[in-house]
């Protein structure tokens, strides 16, 4: 793991929890959308916070679909769950939300698990002549470049 | 019998969301490593390559299946009981189906790692 690598695990955190946050805060402010009037819906992204909620989802897909083209599933999900230990330090600090002692044990335990899952390797060793292992050379295999 | 309806709407977020977490894993793995690709063939062929994928596609699709699951699921329940139970299922789900589904090396740090985090979600938004 590079410090790219992290930057990008990061990237998957942060765009997640500060885009859902922005979309959550921009579609309070349209106001409810009733199934007679779906076409409010497309409007909604007129509304600046619903546009950069979606700017910065966009940000996350493109960071967690990088980081699945060289760390396996079951590394990227744990290692990235931090955003939601920042959404709830976010409603402590900046809402003054009130966190329960449910809500830090929560806490707690999802950082425990991004700490045991990152100290692990990211991505799974293929045995040279294996099927998966030969899939995945051909799919590397730099002489299909243009 | 809306119970019913409410666990049925949260198994199908949890089954179309693993589904399209690892078509789209898949789908990358086939790709390759798009910083080294990025590098060689500039971002435009990184791009036409993911596109033209079709696990990554058909990942795409599912994912839009596990967005209606959730909003069925939202209308039948309460987003404190649909956030938590289909998220922190989905970390389970997905350590199985990368087992079985992507051949990953899943050891017992990654299923502590997904059952803590799981836990945590359940906690953090019940």
């Amino acid at each position: 793991m590079t410090f790219r690598k992290y930057l990008v695990l990061a990237g998957i955190t942060l765009f997640a929890a500060t885009g859902d946050s922005l979309l959550s805060h921009g579609m309070k402010q349209v106001g409810s959308i009733s199934l007679a009037h779906l076409t409010s819906v497309i409007f909604a992204v007129l509304n600046p916070s619903v546009a950069l909620g979606i700017l910065l989802l966009l940000g996350f897909f493109v960071s967690y679909t990088t980081a699945l083209s060289w760390a396996d599933l079951t590394y990227v999900l744990p290692a990235s769950s931090l955003g939601y230990v920042l959404l709830a330090l976010l409603a402590k600090f900046f809402l003054h939300e009130h966190v329960s002692t449910a809500r830090w044990l929560g806490i707690a335990l999802i950082s425990s698990g991004v700490g045991f899952v990152t100290q692990g390797p990211a991505l799974t060793h293929r045995q040279p002549g294996s099927t998966s292992e030969r899939q995945a050379s051909k799919s590397f295999d730099t002489r299909t470049l243009p | 019998m809306k119970q019913a309806y409410t666990w049925g709407a949260i198994l199908a977020v949890v089954v179309a969301s693993s589904t399209g977490d690892v078509l789209l894993s898949r789908a990358m793995k086939q790709v390759g490593d798009v910083g080294k690709y990025s590098r060689r063939a500039g971002l435009l062929a990184v791009v036409g390559r993911v596109v033209r994928n079709r696990f990554f596609l058909l990942g795409l699709v599912t994912m839009t299946l596990a967005f209606y699951s959730l909003l069925f699921a939202l209308s039948w329940a309460d987003v404190s009981l649909v956030g938590p139970a289909s998220a922190s299922l989905t970390f389970v789900a997905n350590a199985i189906a990368g087992k079985i589904f992507l051949h990953e090396h899943v050891d017992h740090r990654r299923w502590m790692a997904a059952l803590m985090v799981a836990g945590g979600v359940a906690l953090l938004a019940g």
